[in-house]
């Protein structure tokens, strides 16, 4: 280990350390690579190492539709693109993709695309679960754009012919990593809706197909017969009464927790067959 | 910045400090129990707290002026939108021209609010009764985000106590009794819930869920569904909301509550941002739920959350007289990327640490017991950077530490990051990093609201004067109180499942028992008005701010706005 002492006494000026953090984490001023991006066929000089959506950004648009989490998970900026003579049509996310010097960009702003809803506690699984709410997956022609489309380099074309199949595990496993921007939906010359069939696939392998937590279902007859109010009432008088107290209960709980836990849930999953 | 040669996403000066991190790693694998015995004590978490934590050094607070809550201390970049003029002018709408007649308006379409208009709906509220108007699409919300997890106390040998216990020294001992007995216990309805929608937890085969440890908790109670476990649980129920028909308008923020002559909620002005129209909006009930304040970049810091992360609701609710709390606490994420530079601040999922990675410096050695709570962890990781300079530096000028993340594959065993980190595996293979082979470099990120709205334990929002009010309800990240000073890993999604769904039942009722609230009004925006002339406000600072501003300096600077196509 690294040292002995936890904390050694440092003399700081924490005010000038957050300055310093504030200036590490703004945009340099000076700039020396640049590349040149065309923003629904206009060229702007942006600099090089961006995202595509700080680049936009930083040429000058605001976005109101188009970005959502900035971070890969929400689907908002799905785009389309592609580089000066070539030939191929390629898919990104603009918050995770870097500019490169000659895209011709533009984005998606909404996929229009039908949903089947369902009562999700009378539907059942069954071998034609899929077609019956999603038939035209049997127009799939395996011609695999979708899978090529997909930001995520997920198997789609593989989980619709599993759907085709009725494997609800096969469609719900492969789907799993799916943020639903819906270019899979914009690219299938079968006019298939991917990322809502495997939406509807995940829900029933959750419900129908993972078993149901027999721990959770005893935790919660006790909290019915509401065997935890006593201990949550002392607690409450304790906080009132004596902080102190509260205090080193809280410091007793989570050391002598932290080597208890470890120790029980060692042996309770040897008993179980591990984890 | 001149060329750098790059090895494998690194440029080859980092690659000499990664290199001392691979000399280091067998022994540091051997010693993984060891780790514990750099807990620190209470005493040294308030040190380096005090010294390191941005909440804490000078210079970053002020003191409100005006409000429910003047003499309050909180960010600079709080105080600037809640001291705002309000952007909306109350003699420009026609209150007695009503576009939404509702039972229960949602304000905000994250996870809070699709939580709440479910359970408004299960309570018997039809569907078409209720509006939930949002300000991006339906779901983009930091409850999209979350990767880690959700926490439960739902094995034998935990209890919601313990649970209660972790959340209660996690957050300082500040946290209101009553929310935080909700959420433990409620914690628990919650997870059978979403084993009915068929959330895809990660289980074993005899269906008990997989669990983990999260930092600053005593049991591993932490369920998840790989890393995405926001998204999984918000496009479920998003699903559902869809399943069941629940009217949604996207693009259209709530900018202004609407109160009644006797005091109470009674609506909201929406703002199509598209066509640039306003819709008045009168509900019997009135859920808020718009979350946080990331995109606010308080301390300059970059910032996990989500593009719309303004804090429009605490501004909002603080003109229309609610009481805010826990304002002067920000959670700082410990670890957020610190490079590659197109990802920098985004979020690294505290369940990285809790798989087996461990933080180190420069050097490879091991500084920091991993797993202590967000805030104290933050505060070491600034310390080894800004004070003791162990740490790496990016060609762009951020400071990181590195996590080791291969040392998760060899604990593991191979794949083990692909099976359960797989979002975050993604994220640097796209800008050329493989995290099994090589450590990633993090730095603190601004990452929560630990407080906001003060709310009971039915979700009622209180007012100045204590009392709830009968038709104004708030859930998830809005709303303060439950997690004190610091909230803990996996108790946000539990927070908005948990509020939101008490939002919903409480507004059921609500619209049920009673009649439309009296008469609309905006007076409360004049009155708020009155009190921002009094105190030197520039008059170009407007709110809420809806949306953060990323435009380049030299386009903003030659910008003009002409008085056609307006």
């Amino acid at each position: 280990m690294a040292e002995k002492k936890k904390v050694e006494l440092l003399e700081v000026d924490s005010a000038r350390i957050m300055n310093e953090i504030k200036k590490a984490a703004s945009p340099p001023e000076e700039v020396e690579h640049w590349v040149t991006i065309y923003v629904m066929g206009k060229p702007y000089k942006v600099p090089a190492g961006l995202t595509i959506m700080k680049a936009l950004e930083y040429a000058g648009y605001r976005y109101i539709r188009g970005a959502g989490c900035r971070a890969g998970f929400c689907g908002a900026c799905a785009t389309i693109y592609r580089k000066k003579g070539e030939y191929r049509f390629r898919t990104a996310l603009a918050c995770q993709t870097t500019v490169e010097d000659g895209m011709y960009l533009a984005q998606i702003p909404f996929v229009p695309a039908n949903k089947a809803t369902y009562d999700i506690d009378k539907v059942k699984p069954s071998p034609n679960v899929f077609l019956e709410y999603y038939p035209e997956i049997a127009r799939c022609i395996s011609c695999n754009t979708c899978t090529k489309a997909c930001p995520q380099e997920l198997d789609v074309m593989y989980y619709i012919q599993a759907a085709i199949r009725g494997d609800v595990e096969r469609v719900a496993k492969l789907s799993f990593d799916c943020i639903q921007c819906g270019l899979c939906t914009l690219r299938c010359p079968a006019e298939i809706q991917h990322y809502h069939l495997a939406q509807f696939a995940r829900r029933l392998y959750g419900k129908y197909y993972l078993k149901k937590s027999p721990f959770l279902k005893e935790r919660l007859k006790e909290l019915e017969k509401g065997v935890f109010e006593k201990g949550f009432e002392m607690i409450k008088k304790m906080r009132e009464e004596n902080p102190e107290k509260v205090k080193e209960l809280y410091r007793y709980l989570i050391t002598k927790g932290r080597e208890k836990e470890k120790k029980t849930v060692e042996n309770t999953l040897k008993f179980r067959g591990g984890d | 910045m001149a060329e750098l040669k790059m090895i494998r996403g690194y440029p080859e000066y980092m690659r000499e400090s990664i290199e001392l991190v691979e000399k280091t790693r067998e022994e540091r694998i051997r010693n993984k129990e060891k780790e514990i015995e750099l807990e620190l004590s209470m005493k040294e978490r308030e040190e380096v707290l005090s010294k390191f934590h941005p909440d804490y050094a000078p210079g970053g607070k002020r003191e409100l002026r005006i409000g429910p809550n003047k003499g309050d201390i909180v960010p600079n970049e709080v105080a600037d939108i809640l001291e705002a003029w309000p952007a909306l002018n109350p003699d420009d709408v026609d209150l007695s021209d009503i576009d939404y007649d509702v039972d229960i308006l949602v304000i905000g379409g994250g996870g809070a609010g699709t939580v709440a208009s479910l359970w408004a709906n299960y309570e018997g509220i039809p569907a078409e009764n209720i509006l939930l108007a949002t300000k991006l699409r339906h779901g983009d919300a930091n409850s999209m985000m979350a990767q880690g997890g959700i926490q439960a106390a739902d094995r034998p040998w935990d209890s919601p106590i313990i649970h209660y216990m972790d959340v209660l020294g996690g957050g300082h001992f500040a946290n209101k009794h009553e929310l935080v007995k909700a959420l433990t216990e409620d914690a628990l309805l919650i997870m059978k819930w979403h084993e009915e929608l068929g959330v895809m937890y990660d289980k074993d085969e005899n269906g008990n869920f997989i669990e983990r440890w999260g930092g600053g908790t005593s049991r591993m109670r932490l369920h998840s569904a790989k890393d995405y476990t926001g998204m999984e649980i918000m496009r479920v129920i998003r699903d559902e909301a869809r399943n069941r028909g629940i009217p949604v308008l996207e693009f259209s923020p709530a900018v202004e509550l609407i109160t009644t002559e006797d005091g109470e909620i009674g609506g909201a002005i929406l703002w199509n941002m598209e066509t640039k129209e306003y819709y008045v909006v009168r509900a019997k009930a009135t859920v808020l739920a718009t979350g946080g304040w990331g995109r606010l970049h308080i301390r300059g810091f970059p910032t996990t959350n989500h593009y719309g992360a303004t804090a429009d609701g605490l501004v909002m609710s603080y003109r229309a007289g609610a009481r805010l709390r826990d304002l002067d606490s920000v959670q700082y994420h410990p670890t957020g990327a610190a490079y590659p530079e197109q990802i920098v601040g985004l979020l690294i999922t505290e369940k990285v640490r809790t798989m087996g990675a461990t933080p180190v410096n420069k050097y490879g050695e091991t500084f920091v017991f991993p797993l202590e709570p967000r805030d104290v962890e933050a505060s070491v990781f600034i310390r080894e950077c800004y004070a003791r300079n162990n740490c790496v530096k990016t060609p762009t000028g951020m400071r990181g530490i590195w996590l080791d993340s291969p040392m998760i594959e060899e604990l593991r065993g191979e794949g083990a990051i692909r099976k359960n980190l797989d979002a975050m595996y993604r994220m640097y293979k796209r800008f050329g990093i493989d995290m099994t082979k090589d450590p990633i470099l993090v730095f603190p990120t601004l990452h929560y609201q630990n407080g906001g709205v003060e709310i009971n334990a039915n979700a009622q929002v209180i007012k100045a004067n204590g009392e709830p009010y009968p038709r104004f309800f708030a859930g998830g990240e809005v709303e303060g109180g439950v997690h004190g000073k610091n909230r803990l890993m996996g108790n946000s999604l539990l927070d908005y499942n948990v509020f939101g769904r008490r939002a919903g039942i409480s507004a059921a009722k609500v619209a049920r028992n009673s009649g439309k609230p009296g008469k609309l009004t905006l007076k409360h925006v004049k009155l708020f008005t009155k009190e921002v002339e009094k105190i030197n406000v520039p008059m170009w600072r407007k709110s809420p701010i809806l949306l953060p501003d990323y435009r380049g300096k030299r386009v903003l600077a030659r910008k003009i706005d002409l008085p056609v196509l307006e």
